[in-house]
């Protein structure tokens, strides 16, 4: 069977000019398999990481202390306001030889580690806001109810507030972690092995630009449709209802 | 970041009857109290954040040439060495329109292209004809989902670096290529704020336009998209801010923007210490250009947004 994938991929190639080594080199396909797998790999890591600086940054903002809030909103304005590459350098080029040079080791983390903390902080700050929105959109009425029932301040943040900020906040977040997934990409340029970078290797390798294109932009529809509808679903069955549309 | 729906969401402010069965006071609450806590983020942040970049610069500028210094012996400071390259880096070199200048006319051109096409493509999405809202949807889901490097390293390797028409060859330099790369992703996106504009105008304007014996097209152009223009303006402006942040992507094509300038400065420079300071620098330029933008977006925002 897999076998005769191989040949027909041969035979395209030798017919129609169509090289897709990919499916008939085994060396090829390892590399864009692994590819795929980094992008997929990064793209949850990331998706996590940047959740849980959303709640944590979310709930530094309601802090009673001026300057915790105000440091908070320098870190949302200043990822918001610049860009998300200049940013990926910023972290893989000047801060870790910085940090390399004041604690007097060698490189802390590798390409694909400096992607993950630069995209996490970058889709952290939007997803601050997000969870902001959302926690704000929790009617005052539900907090006093559970307030009277006797729940603690902790206890109505926690099985009161977070679970219908999140539900409210849902959509705009999926909006960003598609938007996060999609980023991902720029991690091509300090050399982290995930598709992109995997294909240009392919690419330079058997000359075949066009194909490996193709493959590459199929290869991100399908993995961002699937995430986009899957989140969708989710977004419809977490409707909070009589809130929204 | 995908603003995409959220004219939707919102409620007119023309005197209509809400159907029954949906509940204004839920939309009023979401909606005033995001109005109001934007309002509050405005008056928190503004000194402090100027205050803090412009410190942690300050520290940067102040510190890297006493690590430099202890490493070894004399070497210009940061202060000299950001002051040698600010021209290069801002106006590209001479004669050619490069650095952060090309980063701002590639957003414009891609943006003007963009619009275009978007307004174009958002119209088609909602066309009562099937033939042309299909296809029309599809080009949309299609370039609104895929990656923005990933398109543009498509066209800029498969666009000829010249073509020729009617016997007169055109060359197409590496930043037009990249504008209209960049431009299609744009043109998915604003063509999602205007389908969503379009739906967010009531039914009744589509049909007292009817009663004065418009035309579809002249209610369209004269009656429903005048009105949605205060409702496309701040998207339409938050996306020429994520695309301006977007731009130095064309320096991984080798386009000699502010980017690629940067990392040329810091090779010839060639020494770690002076990373931190130049990327802040960096930096720095498009947070000068990028959060006026952002805050006016929200002004606007606050401005034109609808309380029932």
């Amino acid at each position: 069977m897999l076998e005769s994938i191989a040949d027909w991929f041969r035979w395209l190639n030798k017919a129609h000019g169509i090289n897709l080594t990919i499916f008939y080199d085994p060396i090829d396909a390892h590399k864009f398999a692994s590819g795929i797998v980094t992008t997929i790999e990064l793209s949850a890591a990331c998706i996590v990481a940047s959740m849980v600086v959303g709640v944590l940054g979310a709930w530094l903002q309601q802090s009673n202390l001026v300057w915790t809030r105000r440091i908070v909103q320098v870190y949302i304005q200043f990822f918001r306001n610049t860009p998300p590459l200049v940013q990926l350098y910023f972290f893989y080029f000047a801060l870790d030889a910085g940090l390399a040079g004041i604690l007097g080791t060698g490189n802390l983390l590798g390409s694909i580690g400096w992607s993950f903390v630069s995209l996490s902080f970058f889709a952290g700050a939007f997803n601050i806001e997000i969870f902001r929105a959302g926690i704000e959109a929790v009617p005052k009425a539900t907090v006093e109810a559970a307030e009277a029932l006797g729940y603690t301040r902790f206890g109505v943040y926690r099985h009161v507030v977070l679970p219908l900020a999140f539900r409210i906040s849902l959509p705009a977040l999926n909006n960003n972690l598609v938007n996060l997934v999609k980023t991902t990409t720029i991690a091509y340029a300090i050399a982290a092995p995930e598709t992109l970078y995997m294909a240009n290797q392919i690419w330079s390798d058997s000359v075949n630009v066009t194909e490996m294109m193709n493959v590459v932009f199929i290869v991100y529809l399908l993995l961002v449709g699937a995430l986009v509808w899957g989140m969708g679903r989710w977004e419809r069955a977490m409707r909070v209802p009589g809130m929204g549309r | 970041m995908r603003p995409g729906a959220e004219p939707t969401f919102r409620a007119t402010d023309l005197p209509v009857i809400l159907p029954a069965g949906e509940a204004p006071s839920h939309r009023g609450f979401a909606h005033r109290s995001f109005a109001a806590s934007s309002a509050a983020s405005l008056r928190l942040f503004t000194p402090a954040a100027a205050v803090v970049l412009f410190a942690a610069l300050a520290v940067s500028i102040l510190v890297a040439p006493a690590f430099a210094q202890l490493a070894q012996g004399h070497r210009p400071g940061v202060l000299e060495m950001l002051a040698k390259w600010t021209p290069l880096l801002f106006w590209g070199p001479d004669g050619e329109v490069a650095g952060f200048v090309l980063n701002v006319v590639v957003s414009f051109l891609t943006m003007a292209m963009g619009t275009v096409l978007g307004l174009f493509l958002g119209l088609a999405q909602v066309s009562p004809r099937e033939w042309i809202r299909r296809p029309a949807w599809l080009t949309t889901q299609l370039f609104r989902n895929s990656p923005w490097l990933v398109l543009l390293f498509y066209f800029m390797l498969l666009l000829p670096y010249r073509i020729e028409l009617f016997g007169t060859t055109i060359p197409l330099p590496g930043w037009a290529k990249a504008s209209f790369a960049l431009a299609l992703p744009i043109m998915a996106n604003l063509a999602e704020i205007v389908r969503g504009a379009i739906n967010s105008i009531p039914t009744g304007q589509w049909e007292s336009a009817e009663s004065l014996a418009f035309t579809r097209s002249q209610t369209l152009w004269m009656i429903i998209l005048p009105q949605c223009m205060k409702r496309m303006l701040p998207p339409w402006m938050n996306w020429y801010q994520i695309l301006a942040m977007a731009t130095p992507l064309i320096s991984i094509l080798g386009v000699n923007d502010c980017l690629r300038l940067t990392r040329d400065a810091l090779a010839a420079e060639g020494s770690s210490e002076y990373l931190i300071p130049m990327y802040l620098w960096i930096m720095t330029w498009f947070f000068v250009y990028c959060y006026p933008i952002a805050r006016w977006t929200q002004r606007l925002e606050r401005k034109w947004s609808v309380d029932i």
